[in-house]
C-alpha cells in the first residue's frame, strides 16, 4: 500500500485493510439501508410532526439533565475508582459498570423496584410527596443508570493516564485537596471528561428498555425519541425511519465530536 | 419453548439457506410426508402468532403434534405487527395468527394470505388493577377520576385503538400517566404496583393469575378484537397448514382458548 | 530550620534516620532501588512509614512513635519536591505554574504572579512566561519547574534527581542555577553525578538496600571511600581489610601503602587508590619492592583515551598500545601491578 509522503511506518498488513472494510460495511450497510427506505418527499412533513418534534425536544432536554447528573455522580465515583485504596474497590467498579453490560431492561425493572411506588426508596419518597414513576424525573433516571457507566470508564481511564504526579507535585507546593482537584486534577482530565460526558449523552439519547420499563410513555412527559419511533413503527413506518435517521444523525455528530478530543489531547501530551 | 421454537425455527431457516445455497436439498417436507408411517399430512410448519396468543398456542401445537405424529409445528410469536413486517421481508411462515383483523388485511393486500382467513377468537378489554386495587375501582367511570395512575396501551397498537374506541362511545375522557406500545408493558405497570389501573385484555388478566384483578365493564362490548387465522401463500405446505387452522378453530382449539378467556367469534 | 528524621518501612525494608543542619545541601548517593527516591516521598508526605518522625525546626511533619501519632499533610509541610521531570501543568502557562504554589496557600492573585515574575527572572526564564509547558525545552522547562518550587517559599526543597533527564548541554546550565539557588537553603538532593555531589551539596550520604553506608563531608566520602558503591562514582579502586603492620591484609594478599592518620594493626580498614596507577602484566615483573595483585580479567572498556581492564572489583587504566602488547582478553590471570605510594590506607 503507497503511503502519503511524509507519513511515517506503520506495522499493519495490507490485507488488514480488507477485513477493516468488511467491519466498516458490516456497521454501515444497515444504516444506508436505512436512509435508503427513507420517503424524501415526506422527509420533512414526518419528523417535523408535533408528536417527533415533541419527542426529540423532550429526548434532548432529559439527555443533557442526565449527562448533568452524571458529571455530578461520575466525577467523585471515577475518582475514586482511579485514585483510592479500598476493600471492595474491584467489587465496586464492577456494579458501576454493570449497566454496560446489563439489558436496558433488567436497568428499568431494577430502578422500578427501588424509585417505583412500591419500591424500595419509592415508598419514602412517595410520603414526601415525590412521585419519580411516570414522570420525566423518571426518564432522566433511566438514562443516568445506562449512561453513567460511559462517564465513569473514560474519567477513570484519563485519570490513570494523566497518572497521580502532578497531584503530588501540587501538594508539595501547598495545594490542598481540594485545590488539588479543582486547579489540577480536573483541568488534566477535561478532555476525558468530555468525551465521557458526550458519550453519556449520546447514550441517553438512545435509551429505550429501562426507560420503556421504569417511566412509560406518553407524549411531552416521557416519550422520548427511541419510544416515539418504536411506536410510530406500529402505523407509520415512514415516520419511524425518518425519526431514525434524525436519531442516528445526531448520534454520529455527538459521537464525532467526542473522538476528536481524545486526539487533541494526545498532542497536548506529546508536546509536554 | 418460545424461545426455543423460535431460535429452532431460525437455526432451520438458515440450515436450509446454507443448504440451497450448497445446491443439495436435504429432506423437504413432501419428502418427509412420504416416510412416515401414518395418515394424512405431515412435515413442518412454522407458526407466526400474535404475542397474546403465547400460552395458547404453545399448548395447541403440543396437542396438534401428539394428535398428529410425524409432524412438527415451529412456533414464533412477536407483536401481531411485527410479524406482518417480517412476513413482508420474507420470514418463512406458513400460518399467521392475528390478534387484529387489520394486520391480516395488510398481508391480504400484500397477495401473502392463501384462501380466506377465519376468524378463530375474540377478545375484549378488561381493567386490571393491582390485587388490592388500591383506588378502589369498580367501573370504567372511574377510570377518568383525576390523581388516578391509569395506564393505557398507545392508539398505535391494537389494544390502544379498542380502548380509543371504548372511550369515545362510553362519553369518558381519560388521562392516563403513559400510553404504552404494547398489553405487556400495560399489565407490567399493574402488577408492579406502579399504577393504579390499566386497560388489558381478558385474557391477558387471566395470564397474569394472582398478580392482577380482572374489572368487567359493559362499555367493553364497543370494542371486540377479532383474531383471524390464515395459511400464506408462500407456504411450502399447504396442507399441514391447513390442518393445524382446522385443528385450531376447531373444538379442541376452542377448549384451549375458552380456557384463556378468548370470545367465540361464532357466538 | 534544620531537618530530624527517623523512620522505617518494612513493606520497601527502609530505616534511615538523618539530621539536616539549618542552610544545608544533602546528596543521596546510591544504586537504583536504595530507597533514595522513598525517603523523599516519606518526607514530603507522599509516603507514610510505619514508624518514626521527623521535625523541620520546631514544626513536627509526622510522629508515628508517640500515643497519639501526627501525621501532617504534604501540602502543610513546607516541603517542595523538584523530580526528574518537570511535572509542569501543561494547561497552566509559565507564570501561572510559577504563581500556582503562592496562589494556593491564600496569595491574592496579583501578589502570587508578582512573587513569580521574581522567580522566573531569577531562574533566568522570565522572557518565557506567557508560554505553554509544551512550548519548553527540557532545559527550560526544568528551570521553570526550580522557579516554581522556590515560589512555593519551602523550608526543606527535596530534589530527585533533577538533571537526570536533561540533556549535555542544559545540565551544566542548570547545575549553575541549583548552586546559585541551593546557596544557604535546605535542601536535599538525589544524584548519580558525583560532579553534582561536589558542587551543591556540603554532606552527602550513601544509600545501599534501604539503608544508610557511609555519610560524611562530600570531600571526605569521596576521597577516603567506605563502600564499594562510593568508590565507583568517585572512580577509585577499593580494597577492604584488616590493618597491619606493613599494611593491609585483602583478599588479594597483603597491599602496602601510605596510611592516613593512625592506623593501628588489627583494626577494619581500606586501601584507596587509581586505577591510572595500576599496571598490568602478564608475567610477574621483577624490580623494586611493589603491590602485586593476582586477578582474572573479566572486561575490557574504553574509559577515556585509555583502556580500563577490569578483573572483579579491581581497575586498572592502560593504553591502547599496552593492551595490543598484552594481548590482554577476559578470562586471562594477570597481574595488576602498583606502587605503594599510590596506595592510601586508612581505617573504616
Amino acid at each position: 500500500m503507497r503511503r502519503r509522503s511524509g507519513t511515517g511506518y506503520t506495522a499493519v498488513p495490507p490485507w488488514i485493510y480488507a477485513f477493516a472494510a468488511v467491519g466498516a460495511l458490516f456497521v454501515m450497510l444497515p444504516l444506508v439501508a436505512m436512509a435508503a427506505k427513507i420517503n424524501w418527499a415526506q422527509f420533512i412533513p414526518l419528523i417535523t410532526s408535533e408528536s417527533s418534534l415533541t419527542a426529540l425536544g423532550l429526548s434532548l432536554r432529559t439527555s443533557a439533565a442526565s449527562t448533568a447528573l452524571c458529571i455530578v455522580l461520575g466525577i467523585p465515583l471515577a475518582l475514586v475508582l482511579a485514585r483510592g485504596d479500598f476493600p471492595g474497590q474491584r467489587v465496586l467498579r464492577a456494579f458501576v459498570l454493570l449497566p454496560l453490560v446489563l439489558p436496558p431492561v433488567v436497568g428499568g425493572i431494577a430502578l422500578l423496584y427501588t424509585f417505583g411506588r412500591q419500591g424500595l426508596l419509592g415508598r419514602s419518597l412517595e410520603l414526601a410527596g415525590i412521585q419519580i414513576a411516570f414522570s420525566t424525573t423518571a426518564v432522566i433516571l433511566a438514562q443516568t443508570f445506562v449512561a453513567l457507566p460511559f462517564l465513569v470508564v473514560s474519567l477513570e481511564g484519563a485519570l490513570r493516564t494523566a497518572g497521580g504526579r502532578y497531584e503530588a507535585v501540587a501538594a508539595t507546593l501547598g495545594a490542598r485537596p481540594t485545590t488539588v482537584l479543582r486547579r489540577v486534577t480536573l483541568p488534566l482530565v477535561l478532555p476525558g471528561l468530555a468525551s465521557g460526558a458526550v458519550l453519556s449523552f449520546a447514550r441517553s439519547l438512545g435509551e429505550f428498555g429501562a426507560t420503556l420499563t421504569f417511566a412509560g410513555s406518553l407524549q411531552g412527559v416521557t416519550r422520548t425519541l427511541p419510544l416515539e419511533i418504536y411506536l410510530q413503527r406500529e402505523t407509520d413506518a415512514d415516520a419511524a425511519v425518518a425519526l431514525s435517521l434524525v436519531l442516528v444523525a445526531v448520534a454520529v455528530i455527538v459521537v464525532a465530536l467526542s473522538y476528536r478530543s481524545p486526539r487533541g489531547r494526545q498532542a497536548m501530551a506529546g508536546a509536554s | 419453548m418460545s424461545f426455543l421454537g423460535k431460535s429452532m425455527a431460525t437455526l432451520v431457516m438458515a440450515g436450509a439457506l446454507i443448504a440451497s445455497l450448497a445446491g443439495c436439498s436435504p429432506g423437504t417436507a413432501s419428502d418427509a410426508s412420504s416416510n412416515s408411517p401414518g395418515t394424512g399430512p405431515t412435515g413442518s410448519i412454522t407458526v407466526f402468532a400474535a404475542a397474546s396468543l403465547k400460552s395458547t398456542f404453545t399448548q395447541l401445537a403440543d396437542n396438534f403434534e401428539a394428535s398428529h405424529p410425524g409432524t412438527t409445528v415451529h412456533l414464533s410469536f412477536a407483536g401481531s405487527s411485527d410479524l406482518v413486517t417480517q412476513i413482508t421481508a420474507g420470514a418463512p411462515a406458513d400460518v399467521f395468527a392475528s390478534a387484529d383483523t387489520k394486520n391480516m388485511s395488510k398481508l391480504q393486500d400484500a397477495g401473502l394470505v392463501a384462501g380466506t382467513p377465519v376468524d378463530f377468537a375474540t377478545n375484549t378489554l378488561q381493567i386490571a388493577v393491582p390485587p388490592s386495587n388500591p383506588a378502589s375501582i369498580t367501573s370504567f367511570a372511574d377510570l377518568a377520576r383525576p390523581g388516578l395512575k391509569l395506564v393505557i396501551c398507545a392508539s398505535q397498537v391494537p389494544c390502544g385503538a379498542a380502548t380509543k374506541a371504548v372511550e369515545e362511545s362510553a362519553g369518558v375522557t381519560l388521562a392516563p400517566v403513559s400510553e404504552e406500545s404494547s398489553v405487556t408493558d400495560v399489565l407490567g405497570k399493574v402488577t408492579s404496583g406502579e399504577a393504579d389501573a390499566g386497560l388489558v385484555y381478558v385474557t391477558d388478566v387471566l395470564a397474569a393469575g394472582d398478580k392482577a384483578k380482572g374489572i368487567e365493564f359493559p362499555e367493553s362490548s364497543a370494542a371486540v378484537n377479532t383474531y383471524p387465522i390464515a395459511t400464506m401463500a408462500t407456504s411450502k405446505n399447504k396442507e399441514l397448514a391447513d390442518a393445524f387452522i382446522a385443528s385450531a378453530t376447531g373444538p379442541e382449539g376452542r377448549k384451549v382458548l375458552a380456557a384463556a378467556g378468548f370470545g367465540n367469534p361464532r357466538g | 530550620m534544620g531537618l530530624r528524621f527517623e523512620a522505617a518501612l518494612k513493606s520497601r525494608n527502609f530505616e534511615v534516620a538523618l539530621e539536616l543542619a539549618p542552610g544545608e545541601t544533602l546528596a543521596v548517593l546510591g544504586p537504583n532501588g536504595a530507597g533514595k527516591s522513598t525517603l523523599l516521598s516519606i518526607i514530603a508526605g507522599l509516603l507514610r512509614p510505619d514508624s518514626g518522625s521527623a521535625t523541620i525546626g520546631e514544626r513536627t511533619l509526622f510522629d508515628l512513635a508517640s500515643s497519639r501519632s501526627t501525621w501532617v499533610a504534604p501540602h502543610d509541610r513546607g516541603t517542595a519536591l523538584l523530580a526528574q521531570e518537570p511535572l509542569l501543568f501543561p494547561h497552566l502557562s509559565v507564570l501561572e505554574n510559577v504563581a500556582f504554589g503562592p496562589r494556593s496557600t491564600g496569595t491574592p492573585a496579583a501578589e502570587a504572579r508578582s512573587v513569580a515574575r521574581q522567580w522566573l527572572a531569577s531562574t533566568d526564564t522570565g522572557a518565557l512566561e506567557s508560554r505553554r509547558p509544551g512550548e519548553l525545552s527540557g532545559g527550560q522547562a526544568q528551570r521553570v519547574a526550580v522557579a516554581r518550587a522556590l515560589a512555593a517559599g519551602p523550608d526543606l526543597l527535596l530534589l530527585d534527581e533533577p538533571m537526570a533527564a536533561l540533556d549535555i548541554h542544559a545540565a551544566p546550565l542548570m547545575r549553575r542555577l541549583l548552586k546559585h539557588v541551593l546557596a544557604g537553603r535546605s535542601a536535599i538532593i538525589i544524584t548519580h553525578d558525583v560532579l553534582d555531589a561536589l558542587m551543591l551539596a556540603e554532606r552527602v550520604i550513601v544509600m545501599e538496600d534501604g539503608r544508610i553506608t557511609e555519610a560524611g563531608a562530600t570531600r571526605e566520602v569521596l576521597n577516603r571511600p567506605r563502600s564499594r558503591f562510593a568508590a565507583g562514582l568517585s572512580g577509585l579502586n577499593l580494597l577492604t581489610g584488616t590493618a597491619r603492620t606493613e599494611g593491609i591484609d585483602t583478599r588479594y594478599g597483603l597491599v602496602s601503602g601510605t596510611p592516613e592518620g593512625t592506623v593501628s594493626p588489627g583494626v577494619p580498614a581500606a586501601a584507596a587508590f587509581h586505577p591510572s596507577a595500576v599496571s598490568v602484566y602478564l608475567d610477574p615483573p621483577h624490580g623494586s619492592p611493589r603491590n602485586m595483585l593476582r586477578a582474572t580479567i573479566t572486561d575490557l572498556e574504553p574509559h577515556g583515551d585509555a583502556i580500563r581492564v577490569r578483573a572483579g572489583d579491581l581497575a586498572a587504566d592502560i593504553t591502547p598500545a599496552a593492551l595490543a602488547d598484552l594481548g590482554l582478553a577476559p578470562g586471562m590471570r594477570a597481574f595488576f601491578v602498583l606502587k605503594a605510594t599510590a596506595v592510601t590506607i586508612y581505617s573504616t
